[in-house]
């Protein structure tokens, strides 16, 4: 798992599934996911099988989270700010969703 | 912070990615006084190898290197040199007209660019083991990034493993950052020596060598290193145990985090989508594009440099970026006064001299490349290696006409950590080449773009008339 080195920077309040998680300015959402241990971030339209950040550069696209009401960002590009609410994914499909 | 609704519909130079060759070009073109754009992805400037440059949260410098901070010189003559530097604008499409799509703080323009600069750099070579998409498993680069970038630093029952200079690099930093190793997997054959061996010569007069021997000495001395000929993540919800074995004799470790690096290959994704032609290199085991002395590309105006361009390194990207843009400033502005190319030209041949050793001593073993079973080889379509195998069997002959079969290579990540994988795995079972075989033909957008960004593009009047009624 990740620790910090230092607080790098002022915190900054975010919510993941409405519990809130503090973050620092600079975090990107999937830094901020890994400094808190939470422990995925969505699962997979294909088995539902969970999944987390693998490569923290936009290519691998296992970040995937819903930022402020919008669906399937990549978490890893997108910055912190103060109020921003976080939601895991559910990749399958459900009725009536 | 610059908006979309701020950006000039054409301009004479659009350069795609803020890394050493993006930095660099940008810097000479504009100082050379060609209007210039740098789009860049993250949130700051200095790409993947200078990540967070600007902004890191290490401030101890030996934890990073020296060779870290060199970037700091390149991202503040980019700012310097008059360059419109845009972060946080994702590139989506580029044609063979230099027209670029991008989409900056949710709107999107198109940008008519006189000349291109593709300057994506690398991303870390798939490596496809049983249980690679766990989470707890990921790559050592993103390791790298989450300590430069954010100041996180791996703890207690952390495992790396595989091969190549970034693995040894991040082992050393996160050492010096007071962070743990318990383990290092070292998957280099060693038969890969017959090869490299040829080229030690080189090797040694390049400035990787004295590097890369104390970095080695520095990472030895403190953490186990084992062989390892087959590695397996293995847990349910999440990664708890790493098995691994060498010639036979299987030994398990438990885990937290296994963090996988097989070296880098260039990021092709936009290229391809612009139409720039693309070469099998069997020595990086990956497709680059075809280029001329200048980084040219087949595509007319469009020139790639940096890791893009092939596998070489930082500062080797930073002076392909200024060949390149050295090309575009006497395309634009014949009459401006530039560089001479002679003496960049000279210092790209000394960083280029080890290159050969470090690509045949780092070769991945094709146990590593080519998959089999059910291990995953599209992870976001959860294509299994035996379902690519048996469908290249069946007769299916190209990674195009696989997703037709199997739909991998269409998820969201659109190839990126399987196009070669399924190239080499049909060409393994086709008993072809990778040449042969070829990759996935790309389309725009190479990244998701809502459509909220795509009505955002402005309409002129004869556009709306056309579809008015």
């Amino acid at each position: 798992m990740f620790k910090r080195l230092a607080d790098s920077g002022p915190a900054i309040a975010i919510t993941v599934d409405g519990k809130k998680v503090t973050a620092r300015a600079g975090d990107t959402v999937a830094a901020a996911l890994l400094a808190a241990g939470i422990d995925h971030c969505r699962t997979t339209p294909v088995t539902g099988a969970p999944r987390a950040p693998y490569c923290l550069m936009g290519v691998c696209f296992d970040c995937l989270v819903t930022v402020d009401g919008v669906g399937s960002r990549q978490g890893c590009l997108i910055p912190v700010h103060d109020g921003m609410k976080v939601e895991t994914q559910l990749g399958r499909r459900e009725a009536g969703r | 912070m610059i908006a979309a609704a701020d950006l000039a519909s054409s301009c004479d130079l659009v350069v795609i990615g803020g890394g050493p060759a993006g930095l660099a070009a940008a810097a000479l073109a504009a100082r050379a006084g060609v209007s210039t754009v740098l789009f860049d992805e993250n949130p700051g400037v200095g790409g993947q190898i200078y990540r967070a440059i600007t902004s890191t949260p290490v401030s101890d410098r030996a934890i990073l290197g020296e060779d870290y901070w060199d970037g700091a010189a390149l991202a503040a003559e980019a700012k310097a040199s008059g360059a419109l530097i845009v972060n946080g604008a994702t590139v989506w499409s580029l044609d063979r007209q230099r027209l670029v799509g991008v989409s900056l703080g949710g709107k999107a323009r198109l940008i008519e660019a006189g000349r291109v600069i593709i300057a994506t750099g690398s991303q870390e070579r798939p490596f496809p083991i049983p249980g690679w998409t766990l989470p707890g498993v990921m790559t050592a680069g993103a390791a790298q990034t989450a300590l430069k970038a954010h100041g996180l630093v791996v703890g207690a029952r952390t495992v790396l493993a595989g091969g190549g200079p970034l693995l040894w690099l991040l082992a050393a930093q996160t050492l010096r950052a007071g962070g743990t190793i318990d383990a290092i997997l070292d998957t280099t054959p060693r038969r890969n020596w017959l090869q490299a061996i040829l080229h030690l010569p080189d090797f040694a007069l390049s400035p990787y060598f004295a590097k890369g021997l104390a970095l080695l000495r520095e990472v030895r001395g403190r953490v186990r290193v084992h062989r390892a000929d087959r590695i397996e993540a293995v847990g349910t919800d999440r990664v708890r145990e790493v098995v691994f074995s060498s010639g036979g004799r299987e030994q398990r470790l438990p885990v937290d985090l296994l963090l996988l690096h097989q070296g880098v290959v260039p990021n092709v994704n936009l290229a391809n989508a612009a139409g720039v032609a693309h070469v099998w290199n069997d020595r990086q085991l990956c497709f680059v594009p075809v280029l001329d002395a200048d980084f040219g590309s087949s595509a007319p105006g469009i020139a790639v440099a940096g890791d893009g361009a092939g596998i070489a390194g930082g500062t080797a990207a930073a002076e392909r970026g200024r060949i390149a843009a050295i090309a575009a400033v006497r395309a634009l502005k014949p009459e401006a006064v530039v560089p001479d190319t002679q003496a960049i030209r000279q210092s790209l041949q000394r960083e280029e001299m080890g290159r050969a050793f470090l690509d045949w001593l780092n070769r991945p073993a094709d146990s590593f490349r080519q998959p089999v079973g059910d291990t995953i080889a599209c992870r976001c379509e959860e294509v299994t290696a035996k379902q690519v195998r048996d469908t290249a069997n069946m007769g299916c002959e190209g990674p195009n006409q696989m997703k037709a079969f199997l739909r991998c290579g269409m998820g969201p990540c659109q190839g990126r950590l399987c196009g070669l994988t399924i190239t080499e795995l049909i060409a393994a079972e086709r008993k072809t080449s990778p040449e042969e075989v070829g990759y996935y033909r790309l389309r725009p957008p190479v990244k998701p773009i809502t459509l909220a960004e795509l009505a955002s593009l402005p309409i002129s009047e004869a556009e709306r008339k056309a579809v008015e009624r």
